[in-house]
């Protein structure tokens, strides 16, 4: 009589899983710290220019969004086909702008204010007739800063 | 009697926890286009007045409703725009700028102080070829203002413009302050003097 069984021998062991909690948690840190929320759903397509001039935007609470393009295939029943404006989750007309901005001067401390950029996210096949229209509304509000944000880039080929 | 141990946390379902929270962020989130090109909209005015400005100090670049380039009369491929614009720049025809390389014509602009660049685009430019346009605009001016700010202070110019306008600089004591006047010498030398009328209308 032995004092010490043998090891059962055959049958493969097990793999220990105890492991990936943590790789899954680090995946999601990674993703946490390198991506930002949604905040709008996008009714209009937005294919960025391409630019190599450009500069990185400061902190996202010093910017606001101003997207225009055509209306994308699902809403285009709706919206028609020429290009619109949207700001935040609502198609917007150009005199919209001036609220859109008082609102968003608003929402920051007066500090912050003088940092304030306007992100023109605007699709590469709009015109620039109402592009045009958006400056001077952003003019008459002195919303100067603006950023024409683009993909990076050479815009020549 | 005997010690009664604690019964140990089942960890088996952590990683579909986590699982569930990586899914959501992935669903939730964006990697975010966050650069392009700053500007600097002029201030609105009814009847803008026009300063009194020597024709061969402006370089009119006009834009086509068909994304064609006129420069000064001349039609120009998109390619040559930012090297004509440094010349134009840089040109120095008054001798008066003592940092300029400039070829000296006397037909082009006097200094950098003078020139105007003129942008004009069509209400059917699509926005694709003016945002090309402002690019290579936009890159005439940082090339000499780089080439100004690398020879006094070894630093690029887009360098330290973006350490001062950068809201987050301001927890370090003294780092806007000692930036904040060489970007401004700077752009003194080198103005952006990047005007754009109005589009026509048709």
């Amino acid at each position: 009589m032995s004092k010490f069984k043998k090891k059962k021998s055959g049958g493969t062991p097990g793999i220990s899983t105890a492991s990936l909690p943590d790789i899954v948690f680090m995946l999601l840190f990674f993703f946490m710290t390198a991506t930002t929320m949604k905040d709008s759903d996008l009714m209009i397509e937005n294919r960025l220019p391409k630019a190599d001039q450009t500069a990185k935007l400061h902190k996202k609470n010093y910017i606001m969004y101003i997207y225009v393009g055509k209306p994308k295939a699902n809403y285009a029943n709706k919206l028609g086909g020429s290009d619109r404006i949207q700001l935040n989750d609502k198609i917007s007309s150009v005199s919209d702008i001036r609220s859109f901005v008082i609102t968003e001067r608003a929402e920051r401390n007066s500090e912050d204010e003088k940092y304030l950029t306007a992100s023109l996210k605007i699709d590469k096949e709009v015109r620039m007739g109402l592009i045009q229209d958006i400056k001077t509304e952003l003019r008459k509000v002195e919303q100067l800063k603006v950023n024409y944000t683009t993909n990076k880039g050479n815009p020549l080929d | 009697m005997a010690k009664r141990e604690a019964p140990e946390v089942n960890a088996g379902s952590m990683a579909d926890i986590a699982f569930l929270l990586l899914i959501f962020f992935l669903v939730t989130t964006t990697i975010g286009v966050d650069q392009g090109i700053n500007r600097l909209l002029p201030r609105y005015e009814e009847n803008p007045p026009v300063p009194p400005i020597n024709e061969r100090n402006i370089m009119r670049v006009l834009v086509n409703r068909d994304n064609q380039l006129l420069v000064n009369e001349r039609p120009m491929d998109i390619r040559e725009l930012r090297q004509a614009a440094i010349d134009f720049l840089d040109n120095n025809g008054a001798q008066q700028c003592s940092y300029c390389q400039g070829k000296k014509d006397p037909n082009s602009s006097d200094g950098p102080d003078d020139a105007v660049i003129s942008l004009m685009n069509d209400g059917q430019t699509t926005y694709e070829t003016y945002i090309a346009v402002q690019n290579e605009l936009v890159a005439a001016y940082y090339f000499l203002r780089d080439r100004e700010s690398m020879r006094r202070y070894n630093r690029k110019y887009t360098e330290i413009e973006y350490i001062a306008n950068d809201p987050a600089s301001k927890a370090v004591d003294g780092l806007i302050d000692d930036l904040q006047p060489k970007v401004k010498l700077i752009q003194d030398l080198y103005p952006m003097r990047l005007s754009e009328a109005e589009p026509k209308k048709n």
